[in-house]
């Protein structure tokens, strides 16, 4: 069985559709990133799941339960994070935490232990007596993470769980995500494309409130024309012979200047999946002319975002 | 009801981490007795009863209960947690009751604390204990069904100023049911017994008798009906307004 399964959702508020008919499934193991312009329905997609918005149309059910007509038990399987991870300002971090840990139904000294668990591992514990309003960015969304894996669900569904972080706290978040993405079904948003890179198994494009998109990271970048690119760079600006003769080989699309003023490197677009790197270096060889550096790139997705959204609008 | 028990522990915990709560009963208790003794004349009128106490409740309970219960929902929809509340495995009928009695049980709390004024009228005479007794569980009555209007027009909007403006206004023709300035200007229009109708619903006849020591089950059947109607309304409000 599937953790996750969502058929035909829909929501509209009024005149607007804000998802328009998205179905997937997700099963144990599975990161699944939400990537999408501002207003693509992520957001509305996982109020949904989480039982907070009613759908205008279509399912959703966590392990099983429907979140409409068994959302009790749906959310008691579930960890959400609201985007903005809020919380009651007034209250002490570990005192808020003692309040989830009650209405998902620990007691006394089981419940002091599962919120010492979840303090421990979003490492809460320096700010554990000190009122959530006070608290910076970062200490808030980890007291939003804490509340959400407190009770150890199978699934889990974060909305932007790193916006706002320093890069330290970022990587943290990841890690953290990382580590349990083995046992549960996950669900993150994001538009940092670099994090579905980092923690994603599965990366779904949505835009317009319809799933553009749905493959591994690895097909996305597979997607940007500057996957398998190489990038050559000489002393100098590279000659303009070789540049002809570079896009005069069949394994070779096209060859790009680097686009930026500083750098005299150049892209060699491949086509198909032919090892241009080979015929590169062995071009450059022949010629005598000495390379200073020479990658392949794995692919753009910023600009495969960019293709994927702007086609849909 | 463990989850009810949870929410109202949390909510009332709230209130004594702010100063909501120190205000509210620093100023009910500094009205409610100026009011006692300036206003109602308690030692002029030389009787050992409360009754000077008592008559006031009304018009306290209408700016001070609203201004307790606009931010219940208010607050909670403009920070985002209730988002967050609603999405653990809580039901609306539960957040909504944990709420409201949390918000009852800190007004008991306030009304307890004016305890030295019937120390006071025990010590200066020998007052009908009974007849306090019965004013005081009216008094309460009275400020459940106040903070369920409260709390129901607080689940209409995002901001606390119009959910106390409304509470209050809603709170006034509750109080002022059967008087002149509600049915003067369709008073020769309706029908007698709408007027009727409508002049029983007037929280003043009602807690009138209650606050004279005649509870009469008809008015604890009468506030209760008010609770229960309101926090369904809360109810459904909340459930509507929520996602917007």
């Amino acid at each position: 069985m599937h953790l996750i399964e969502i058929e035909g959702l829909a929501k509209s508020f009024g005149p607007i559709e804000a998802v328009r008919g998205v179905s997937f499934s997700v099963n144990r193991g599975e990161v699944l990133g939400f990537l999408g312009p501002n207003g693509a329905g992520k957001s509305t997609t996982m109020k949904m799941l989480a039982g907070f918005l009613t759908p205008t149309a279509g399912w959703a059910r966590i392990c099983g339960h429907d979140v409409v007509t068994d959302g009790l038990a749906a959310r008691r399987r579930l960890g959400y994070l609201p985007e903005g991870a809020p919380a009651y300002p007034d209250m002490a971090a570990g005192d808020f935490l003692m309040f989830i840990a009650r209405i998902r139904g620990y007691r006394g000294a089981e419940a002091r232990r599962v919120v010492a668990d979840a303090v421990a591992r979003v490492e809460l514990g320096a700010v554990f007596n000190q009122p959530i309003e006070t608290l910076s960015k970062g200490f808030k969304r980890r007291v939003g993470l804490a509340q959400a894996l407190l009770h150890d669900p199978d699934v889990l569904i974060l909305d932007e769980p790193t916006d706002g972080l320093d890069p330290n706290q970022k990587h943290h978040v990841r890690e953290l995500i990382a580590g349990m993405a083995q046992t549960k079904a996950i669900i993150i948003s994001t538009h940092i494309l670099e994090e579905v890179d980092a923690v994603c198994t599965r990366a779904m494009v949505i835009a317009g409130g319809r799933v553009l998109v749905d493959g591994t990271p690895a097909e996305l970048e597979a997607r940007s024309p500057y996957h398998h690119a190489v990038y050559v760079r000489t002393i100098g600006a590279v000659p303009d012979v070789i540049i002809a003769e570079l896009t005069a080989l069949p394994q070779v699309r096209r060859v790009e200047p680097s686009g930026r003023a500083d750098d005299p490197g150049v892209y060699v677009l491949p086509s198909g999946d032919a090892d241009t790197a080979a015929y590169v270096r062995h071009l450059f060889g022949l010629r005598g002319v000495t390379v200073a550096e020479l990658r392949v790139e794995r692919g753009r997705l910023d600009g495969v975002f960019r293709d994927i959204t702007q086609a849909a609008a | 009801m463990r989850t009810v028990g949870v929410i109202f522990r949390r909510e009332l915990a709230a209130y004594f981490t702010t100063p909501v709560a120190y205000v509210f009963i620093v100023i009910f208790l500094v009205l409610a007795g100026a009011l006692t003794f300036y206003v109602g004349n308690f030692f002029e009128r030389g009787q050992a009863d409360l009754q000077a106490f008592f008559d006031f409740h009304p018009w306290l309970y209408l700016f001070l209960i609203p201004a307790l219960s606009m931010r219940l929902w208010a607050e909670e929809r403009k920070s985002g947690s209730l988002e967050m509340l609603l999405t653990l495995p809580v039901t609306v009928p539960q957040a909504v009751l944990g709420k409201f009695l949390a918000a009852w049980v800190f007004v008991g709390i306030a009304l307890a604390l004016t305890v030295p004024l019937w120390l006071t009228v025990n010590y200066l005479g020998h007052p009908d204990n009974g007849v306090i007794l019965g004013g005081y569980v009216g008094s309460f009555l009275m400020a459940g069904a106040f903070l369920s209007i409260g709390a129901a027009c607080s689940a209409l909007s995002k901001s606390q100023v119009i959910a106390f403006v409304i509470s209050a206004a809603v709170c006034f023709l509750f109080i002022a049911m059967g008087s002149r300035i509600v049915l003067g200007p369709v008073q020769t229009v309706l029908p007698t017994w709408l007027l009727q109708t409508v002049t029983s619903l007037s929280f003043l006849d009602h807690f009138s008798g209650i606050a004279r020591g005649q509870v009469a089950f008809s008015d604890v059947i009468f506030f209760g009906s008010v609770m229960a109607l309101f926090l369904f309304a809360n109810t459904l409000l909340v459930e509507l307004k929520k996602a917007d």
